[in-house]
């Protein structure tokens, strides 16, 4: 799973940059430029450090949240395998938020301070996950769409210029492959099913496949901080070009197994991507995007109130082994 | 709100033979915890067959800005690489 820039009043580069020390970021800027890697306790410019801090924890609340949508149809899996691969799936979106919210705790903000901005609204995350999964067949469309649109974004952030989030981005990536299959898989058998399988499947499909393209964010002429993030290696691909990749590859799997992709202005075009050929394809209706982002998707409430229900239902087991610890602590204080 | 867990370092013997390796880093009030979770994030696909969770707090770090002190002057000292010698042609097995 991934997620993109949200926030349009982002602090821009240059007026944060304007307070650091000249010869200390021209000697950052100049190892970011020979890609080098920067590590947690290298100096970096502020504008980075909050850039990077921002983009790593709403990926790893991405990664949570992402986990509600597929929740819901673990008990309801058809099979004792689909639900075994399921489950195990749920759980890599679990370890995927665990391993970059470490990642962006190493520049200085703590777990603590991310969930909280999580819960109060004030951090944001893919707006992919504010859409219901209505049948099975959602099961199928999220693997195959939302997880392969994941991987087009992440495989380039193998080599983000920040060292921790670069060596999480290695370990989702090898974890990810697998959630990708299972889904086309699962989008597979509903097309070789009844007429009924196949119209579940091509509905899912239909309200899956927009949502799926604007993971890739605004269009580069919309989307201000991609040039800063390009320069800092943060970002190494622009949203357009992942979302132009992501449709070529994508339109003849779904054309091999009898989908049709609800996008009437959906050509091939001989010309793009200089001769190579590529789809020509409709507008992303930015304006959803949007008022998804600011927390108006159909379910977004809906996942809120099951992350905050969890945190606060848990809250007892975290005391308890707290309590437990300090009370053995003291114990072996004592014997000793 | 209480404070967060206790931060602990994660590190992974992949195989035999090999040495543990720092892979991440996880959140546990007790060792005992800490393992479950390092075995639980870490571990998910036969990633190792041993684990080590050491609490952050107690790692000691060089600072980068120590870099060209700590480990530049291997430069200066060239004659440290077998490179530094000249063996005559012929004579083999150095």
């Amino acid at each position: 799973m991934y997620t993109t820039e949200l926030s349009k009043n982002a602090p821009t580069a240059t007026n944060v940059q304007a307070l650091e020390d000249p010869a200390k970021l021209a000697a950052f800027e100049a190892r970011v430029a020979a890609d080098e890697f920067i590590e947690p306790k290298d100096w970096m410019p502020e504008a980075y450090r909050r850039t990077l801090t921002r983009q790593i924890s709403q990926h790893a609340h991405s990664e949570i949240v992402g986990m509600l949508p597929e929740g819901n149809w673990i008990s309801r899996a058809p099979s004792l395998r689909r639900k075994a691969i399921l489950l195990a799936k749920v759980q890599d979106e679990a370890g995927h938020g665990l391993y970059l919210y470490s990642a962006a705790e190493t520049l200085g903000t703590s777990r603590r301070e991310m969930i909280e901005a999580l819960h109060s609204g004030k951090a944001k995350y893919s707006t992919i996950f504010n859409y219901p999964t209505l049948t099975w067949a959602d099961i199928g469309a999220i693997g195959w769409l939302v997880d392969g649109a994941a991987i087009m974004n992440q495989v380039p952030l193998q080599r983000t210029s920040y060292g921790p989030y670069a060596r999480a981005m290695v370990r989702v990536c090898k974890e990810e492959s697998f959630h990708q299959r299972q889904g086309y898989e699962i989008c597979m058998a509903m097309m070789a099913g009844t007429a009924d399988q196949q119209r579940m499947m091509q509905d899912a499909f239909n309200r899956w496949w927009w949502p799926s393209l604007m993971m890739f964010g605004p269009t580069d002429d919309n989307s201000p901080n991609t040039a800063q993030s390009m320069r800092w290696r943060i970002k190494r691909d622009t949203n357009d070009e992942l979302r132009q990749k992501f449709v070529d590859i994508t339109v003849p799997q779904a054309e091999a197994i009898g989908l049709t992709v609800p996008d009437a202005d959906l050509v091939w075009n001989e010309a793009k991507n200089n001769g190579a050929g590529g789809y020509d394809f409709g507008a992303v209706d930015w304006d959803e995007f949007y008022a998804v982002v600011k927390g108006e998707g159909p379910v977004a409430k809906e996942r809120m109130k099951a992350r905050r229900d969890a945190w606060d239902n848990g809250a007892w087991v975290r005391d308890a082994a707290v309590a437990y610890a300090q009370k053995r602590n003291a114990r072996e204080a004592q014997a000793a | 709100m209480s404070k967060d867990w206790p931060l602990w370092e994660v590190f992974v013997r992949a195989k035999g033979g090999m040495s543990h390796r720092h892979v991440g880093s996880v959140h546990a009030p007790d060792p005992e915890i800490a393992l479950r979770h390092a075995r639980d994030t870490y571990t998910r696909r036969m990633e190792g067959i041993s684990l080590w969770v050491v609490p952050s707090a107690q790692i000691v770090a060089s600072d980068p800005a120590d870099d060209a002190q700590n480990f530049d002057p291997a430069a200066d000292k060239i004659y440290r690489h077998p490179t530094f010698y000249d063996i005559p042609d012929g004579i083999t097995h150095i």
